[in-house]
């Protein structure tokens, strides 16, 4: 079967030692969590978690069955690219003197739409949201000036189809 | 605790009572109905221990010799009454020798609670003395874990510990209690816990699926039921047994379905998987529909999956979402508890009988008789075969006993032969293969069942693992019968060199002690049979002891375990010989 990207969406309680259970099931099968993210989710005291992941869907079916199979889980779900609205943030630290030095610099965050956050005497610092090609090509088009720091963050998803937790919660406090 | 906070509570209200947290830890146990635990002593867990001795009048704590015999005791117990076990054990070595027990009850689905001490919380990552992460070590093989660091969790903890290790697909639990915890005081009150909020134990079965199910059976020409562990954990025997004889359906059971159904019953077909028999292995190839009922297609029972049984449409039955389509893909998935799945398609089976199909198993049994049972349960060779012993003891115990065996050949020859009449009476390690377990899952086997016989068969090997429980039979005189099945070798491991490594034999000979006089050390009755003409009569003997009493029988050192599916092996390659 064919491998592509696949955005596993894990909604849980907030359970110190989840994160441990749930990367488990990744390690025991050689699978590689290519971006992970946790954060509140948009129901109160629910946390989620975006996990991407590029394998065959075989497989990402499993792991979600295995981690939907955790207590503290309370559903998970997976999707391809072309069913979720995703995005990456990055920060770029890079020295100040390049701004008036190198004046290409300038053109690059105009034309990449990136922010800047701060800027002092030694070094000024660069946020970018986009997919990930774009950061790349923002990254590609730096690294030749010099990058003093570079980070990316997981992916952050949401799906176009609806994801009802707030109802299967509502229908555990009827029953 | 936020799940702690959305569980239903019960409506009466108790009074609290304000006691330490090691007295709420009995309480709890008490309150979830358990009147006996196993374990070991330490550090760590000494509050806890205090407040058993106060309370031994309600609950009796059995000392096993190593915390490992203490789980398996636990799963011992656990099997034979369908309750849940429990271990306790000190923080550090105690806990993690409870590592192999926990990991065989995860694989086998048996009810566990593991409870350890912990080093008091200011102590906690500072690798203090017997500090060790059980949480962390223990995740990947518990169904749940959670270490408690505040007196106040210990009753919601504990609760929803027995009611995720008995729900559902049950399985293994552990609580790790920091000292602080136990030495605390609260106000306690005790309520069972009922529900979870992000758990569902038992899927809802949907209709649509089980009349899909009902109408593929009904038009099936070659119908084959495969039986597992899910039966007897959904206490759907009689359900089962209605289906099979309604639907006229001939059934194979997994090793852990073993005794689910009565092993003479006319459709009841034997055993599938890498020992099983000829005729359920090699007709799982041929039928068209194959049902199966609380199983997992593990590794052993299926061979090569892209040869097990591609032509039949496949139905499962099973509880637990994650198994279905994970080994081999279904046609029709039925999900929920056995007992109401079975139940439910009863009513919309047509009434039939598969004469010529079924006869198609007799025929194969036949073969498999000819070739090689008769030869193994009534050899006319000198040297004695584990076939035999075990037809002795199912002649002398009446197939009423308990059959509790270890892991290898003597495993699967006991499997194989032992007959049943009863439900849950056979208990081996199925999924993990853990050598040792035998012996202290027959303690635990026996102690839930003292109204039945219980009969360990172990290997020489296995028996070596655990050997120290012998202890515990002796001081508690627990009155377990003991067969080793003695070829001074580990023979599974032999056979494999024999058949695949060209007989270099590394490491499996062993040079061993003399059974007898360790257990004549433990007062224990004990008696060597080397003859055939003796085995009957010290078969006998041994079953009409009211004491323990320990057997070991010296058999032809390099039989093999037949049929046999070479590892990877299509179930159809199925080897006689």
């Amino acid at each position: 079967m064919e491998k592509q990207w696949y955005t596993i969406s894990v909604y849980s309680e907030n359970h110190v030692g989840l994160l441990n259970r749930i990367s488990g099931i990744f390690l025991k099968r050689h699978i590689n969590i290519e971006s992970l993210n946790v954060s509140k989710s948009e129901i109160e005291g629910v946390s989620k978690f975006t996990i991407v992941v590029f394998t065959t869907e075989d497989w990402t079916r499993k792991i979600v069955g295995q981690i939907e199979k955790q207590i503290e889980v309370i559903k998970a779900y997976y999707h391809t690219d072309d069913e979720t609205i995703y995005q990456e943030s990055a920060l770029f630290k890079i020295a100040s003197h390049l701004l008036f030095d190198e004046r290409q610099i300038q053109n690059i965050i105009k034309e990449s739409n990136a922010q800047i956050v701060t800027v002092n005497r030694e070094f000024f610092a660069l946020a970018k949201t986009g997919r990930r090609h774009e950061i790349d090509e923002m990254h590609d088009a730096l690294e030749p000036y010099g990058i003093m720091q570079f980070v990316r963050s997981g992916r952050i998803t949401v799906t176009k189809a609806a994801m009802p937790i707030s109802e299967m919660l509502q229908e555990f406090q009827e029953n | 605790m936020e799940t702690l906070k959305a569980q239903k509570k019960d409506s009466k209200s108790q009074k609290a009572i304000r006691i330490t947290g090691a007295e709420a830890i009995i309480h709890c146990l008490l309150a979830e109905g358990v009147d006996l635990i196993y374990g070991y002593p330490g550090g760590a867990i000494m509050p806890v221990y205090d407040e058993l001795y106060k309370f031994q009048d309600k609950l009796t704590h059995i000392l096993t010799r190593h915390e490992q015999g203490a789980t398996h005791a636990a799963q011992g117990y656990a099997r034979v009454t369908g309750r849940v076990g429990v271990a306790m054990a000190t923080s550090g070595p105690g806990a993690t020798n409870l590592v192999t027990g926990i990991a065989d009850a995860q694989i086998d689905s048996t009810p566990m609670v593991c409870i350890t001490g912990q080093v008091t919380r200011s102590l906690l990552g500072s690798d203090a003395f017997q500090e060790t992460d059980i949480v962390g070590i223990s995740t990947p093989v518990t169904k749940w874990n959670y270490q408690i660091t505040k007196v106040e969790e210990i009753p919601e903890i504990m609760a929803k510990a027995f009611y995720i290790a008995k729900s559902g697909r049950p399985g293994p639990v552990l609580v790790d209690i920091t000292k602080n915890a136990q030495f605390d005081e609260l106000d306690f009150v005790y309520e069972k816990c009922t529900a979870v909020r992000s758990y569902t134990p038992v899927p809802k079965p949907e209709p649509s699926s089980i009349e899909k199910a009902a109408e593929l059976i009904n038009s099936a020409k070659k119908p084959f039921i495969v039986f597992g562990q899910g039966v007897i954990l959904g206490e759907a025997e009689a359900e089962l047994k209605a289906l099979v004889e309604k639907a006229g359906i001939p059934a194979a059971w997994t090793i852990l379905g073993l005794s689910a159904m009565d092993t003479d019953h006319p459709l009841n077909v034997g055993m599938v998987g890498m020992h099983g028999n000829y005729g359920p292995n090699m007709l799982t190839n041929e039928c068209d529909v194959l049902i199966a009922i609380g199983m997992r297609f593990d590794d052993r029972v299926t061979g090569d999956l892209n040869t097990y049984a591609k032509q039949a449409k496949i139905i499962h039955f099973e509880i637990d979402p994650a198994e279905v389509n994970k080994n081999v893909k279904v046609d029709v998935a039925v999900l929920g508890n056995a007992k109401e799945t079975l139940g439910q398609i009863l009513p919309m089976l047509d009434k039939k009988e598969h004469k010529e199909w079924k006869a198609e198993f007799d025929k194969m049994y036949q073969i498999e008789y000819d070739t090689l049972i008769n030869k193994d349960i009534h050899p006319t060779k000198e040297g004695l075969t584990m076939g035999e012993v075990i037809e002795q003891i199912n002649v002398a115990s009446d197939q009423k006993a308990v059959i509790v065996s270890d892991v290898g050949q003597h495993q699967m020859i006991a499997c194989r032969y032992a007959k049943f009449k009863q439900s849950k009476s056979n208990i081996t390690s199925g999924g993990l293969g853990t050598m040792g377990f035998g012996l202290p899952a027959a303690i635990g086997a026996k102690m839930g069942a003292m109204d039945r016989e219980v009969v360990a068969i172990i290997g020489d090997g296995g028996y070596q693992m655990t050997i120290q429980e012998l202890g515990v039979i002796f001081q508690h005189n627990v009155p377990v019968k003991i067969v080793v099945l003695n070829n001074d070798h580990l023979g599974m491991v032999r056979q494999w060199q024999e058949l695949f490594f060209d007989r270099r034999y590394a490491s499996t000979v062993m040079t061993n002690p003399d059974f007898v006089k360790i257990a004549e050390g433990y007062h224990i009755k004990s008696r060597r049979v080397t003859e055939r003409g003796n085995l009957q009569e010290a078969v006998e003997e041994m079953m009409a002891s009211e004491d323990p009493y320990f057997l070991e029988v010296k058999v032809e050192k390099e039989d093999n375990v037949f049929p046999m599916i070479p590892s990877g092996a299509s179930v159809s390659d199925i080897r006689l010989k």
